[in-house]
């Protein structure tokens, strides 16, 4: 059963980063526009080269 | 600050009357809002988005396809104006939305904010419910008190940040000494995790953490769903409101010059352009005009101004420019003392209490009193603290409202998305329950079962000369009944003639020159004829011959015919209020079959005539557009208003209507019975999976799987259930 000392702290670790990455989704407000991001993604504007900001 | 005015196209009729001319943002890098209604691809985001990026002055621009809205940075000089005509030109209607109308931030926080405690809970409770299946299937001893440690270790932070929103709202209940639905909650929520820190610290077998964090997440997600609805239909109410922004013409030395309303004073000269609202109560100084009161009166025939009349603020003025002296500004013009009534009106309503609450009501005492009799009565039969603690905290888990808390929002997101889509936009939360129970209809007629726009009936009396002579002088004219007269020319394929020095004056009518002959056409007392009075009418005069009169009628609405059909059909009483003349309403009221109906009324016998119908019992659902129907609306159990209407009109109803069309109203009536049926429904098979699960934790036989097993399926079942109303389209 020792293994357990790992396998628990692994587990949560990686649910963590899980919850992590979505906290940062939701704080940089990449849920504000579903349905125009859905569209976006199938404009071929920047495929061949990346958008310089 | 200069004033380049060209009335760009509005979104709606009850927009065109206002000044809609951009002005000069003050702020340096200024942030333009645009509402776009006609993008729905990403070739159209592609498209706007190049076609303003690629203007000189535009830092930034983004579409938000969702909202429907154009988000742009640009330098000051940059004119919203000519932003606008580019993207017609690429073929995209485009409005201006007045930015600080729109306050995004309050409730799209909020909705993160519980998006965000939402995450944790799910989170948390996942991994605690990993570990309890662990403990459910057999793990012992030392095995098992550390998988309790653990479990502790990830609810006690998780559930102090999480269900802070219940703490909180229950905090303020008690602190008040009443009983909310959040006052059980938090109080299953902490004893739970009392109960279970204890059991841990002695090497318990049961340990209520996982459920203590689905509860949390459960209701948390009743929580989200009803702050998501409620502010999409904010935002879109604000966005009406946001189409309408408030500007005026104020005369300086160096001509009129574009102000905000809400600067404008008593004694100021402000001009009222053609086609604009006035801005103010005032007195005509200058210049001749008819105005349009319908949105006022609910009258239909416009009344002429000369100066040393008075003006109200809302009337529309129709042909020539007027300037008025200002008498009176801001919150003491009618238009705002008629917004007063409406508050009074509205103290009636909040009695309603919605189907949660009263549920609530019998819910929680009902709950600790049960939890406390088996805590009670557990301690008198075996004298043990721990087990008898230990069984009311399960009773309070169980009966705890998971599903109670999902039954209504689950419900309303799913019913109020649908109508949504078909048009309708629900504003008040008990909207949909209030719309459920009514029996009575009452209809203002002017503007919203019928259009507001005049259209001419005796066209085809009319001689080919006359019609020809008719369509070109309507040409030169912005009044009403001028653009009805070309419609009817236009749809007839009309010829028209050449004429020469076409005059409008402002006030009367068009005159012009045809050949060698002098036509005429405008007021009938103007041309020289007597009209009965009751109908709109206009008379038209070429040369020396005998002038003839051309007749308008109010059309009725889009849908107006299948709506009242259908009402009536389904057995409801259908009443017509109306402040216009008799004559024209019953005229109406005969062409469109209703029984019942009233003209000439003043905003307050309307608004008595409603009230009384409520003294008598019945429910009644109002609907209507005019600010002569404000305090109308807000004294009904329930009220809609078309998107065209006033803004007044719009704050005081409980749902607005999108589109042109009067049809979504019926289908709304049904949805909202069923979605009255499907909370009902929810609630009896929450009390269905208490009923059997609460005698087995009132005998102690509840372990921690009965509880999760028992929240969950009722929680599911309840939002299954309600997902129904959206499926069936």
């Amino acid at each position: 059963m020792n293994v357990l000392a790992y396998l628990i702290p692994i587990s949560l670790i990686l649910g963590g980063l899980g919850l992590l990455g979505f906290l940062y989704t939701l704080k940089s407000r990449q849920y504000d526009d579903p349905e125009g991001d859905s569209r976006r993604i199938l404009s071929d504007t920047w495929d061949d080269y990346p958008k310089d900001d | 600050m200069t004033t380049v005015t060209t009335n760009t196209a509005v979104a709606c009729p009850g927009c065109l009357a206002g000044p809609v001319d951009p002005i000069d943002a003050p702020s340096k890098d200024a942030r333009i809002l645009l509402s776009l209604p006609t993008v729905h691809c990403q070739a159209c985001i592609a498209k706007v988005e190049r076609a303003l990026n690629s203007y000189l002055g535009v830092t930034s621009a983004r579409v938000n396809l969702t909202l429907k809205r154009a988000m742009i940075e640009a330098a000051p000089e940059v004119e919203t104006g000519t932003l606008i005509d580019l993207l017609a030109d690429e073929g995209f209607e485009a409005h201006e939305l007045d930015a600080g109308a729109l306050s995004e931030t309050t409730t799209r926080t909020a909705g993160r904010d519980l998006l965000m405690r939402l995450a944790v809970a799910g989170f948390a409770s996942m991994n605690v419910m990993l570990l309890s299946v662990a403990v459910w299937s057999g793990a012992e001893d030392a095995t098992r008190d550390l998988f309790h440690w653990i479990s502790a270790a990830i609810a006690l932070p998780a559930i102090s940040f999480s269900a802070q929103p219940f703490f909180v709202n229950a905090w303020h209940a008690l602190r008040v000494g009443r009983l909310n639905m959040d006052v059980p909650i938090s109080l299953a929520i902490v004893l739970a995790l009392v109960t279970s820190l204890w059991e841990t610290w002695l090497s318990g077998h049961h340990a209520y953490f996982d459920a203590a964090l689905t509860l949390t997440f459960f209701l948390l997600a009743g929580r989200w769903l009803d702050a998501r609805a409620r502010s999409a239909a904010r935002s879109a109410a604000e966005e009406l409101t946001a189409l309408e922004v408030p500007r005026a013409l104020r005369w300086s030395e160096n001509g009129p010059v574009e102000v905000a309303v809400s600067e404008l004073q008593v004694g100021d000269r402000v001009l009222v352009r053609p086609g604009a609202r006035a801005p103010v109560d005032g007195e005509v100084v200058n210049g001749q005009s008819e105005v349009d009161r319908a949105l006022l009166t609910g009258e239909t025939l416009p009344e002429r101004r000369c100066p040393g009349d008075m003006i109200s603020a809302g009337e529309v003025n129709l042909t020539g420019p007027l300037t008025l002296r200002a008498t009176a500004v801001g919150q003491d013009t009618s238009l705002q003392r008629m917004a007063a009534l409406v508050t009074i009106a509205e103290s009636g309503r909040s009695r309603y209490t919605s189907l949660a609450d009263r549920a609530a009501k019998l819910y929680a005492p009902g709950v600790h009193i049960l939890s406390a009799l088996a805590f009670i009565g557990w301690l008198i039969w075996s004298g043990d603290m721990r087990v008898s603690l230990n069984i009311a905290a399960a009773v309070l888990i169980i009966t705890c409202p998971c599903a109670l808390g999902l039954a209504v929002p689950a419900v309303t997101t799913a019913a109020s998305g649908r109508l949504f889509g078909q048009g309708l936009l629900i504003k008040s939360a008990t909207a949909l329950e209030r719309l459920a129970e009514v029996d009575t209809v009452v209809f203002d007629k002017t503007g919203t079962l019928t259009t507001g726009k005049p259209q001419l009936t005796n066209w085809d009396d009319l001689q080919a000369q006359q019609k020809a002579v008719a369509y070109a002088l309507a040409l030169g004219s912005q009044h009403p009944l001028s653009l009805a007269i070309v419609e009817m020319a236009r749809a007839q394929g009309c010829e028209q003639v050449q004429l020469s020095d076409t005059s409008e004056i402002p006030g009367f009518g068009v005159e012009a020159s045809f050949g060698s002959e002098k036509v005429r056409m405008g007021r009938p007392d103007w041309i020289g004829v007597v009209s009965d009075g009751d109908e709109i009418c206009t008379a038209l005069q070429v040369g020396g011959a005998a002038p003839i009169l051309l007749t308008f009628t109010d059309t009725a609405r889009l849908g107006a015919d299948q709506l009242l059909t259908a009402l009536k059909d389904q057995g409801f009483d259908v009443v017509l209020l109306s402040g216009d003349r008799t004559a024209a309403v019953e005229a109406f009221a005969d062409a469109l079959g209703i029984d019942e109906w009233h003209a000439s009324m003043l905003p307050q016998e309307k608004a008595e005539f409603v009230a009384e119908l409520g003294d008598q019992g019945r429910r009644v659902l109002m609907v209507g557009d005019g600010l002569n129907d404000t305090a109308a609306l807000a004294s009904a159990h329930v009220s809609i208003s078309p998107a065209q209407a006033l803004d007044a009109a719009r704050a005081a109803s409980d749902m607005v209507l999108l589109g042109q069309t009067l049809s979504p109203i019926a289908d709304a009536v049904a949805v909202a019975r069923q979605a009255t049926r499907r909370i009902r429904e929810n609630f009896q098979i929450a009390t269905l999976y208490n009923v059997i699960a609460v005698p087995l934790a009132v005998a102690g036989m509840a372990t921690p799987l009965i509880a999760a097993l028992a929240m969950s399926t009722s929680s599911i079942s309840v939002s299954l259930n309600a997902l129904r109303i959206g499926g069936r389209r």
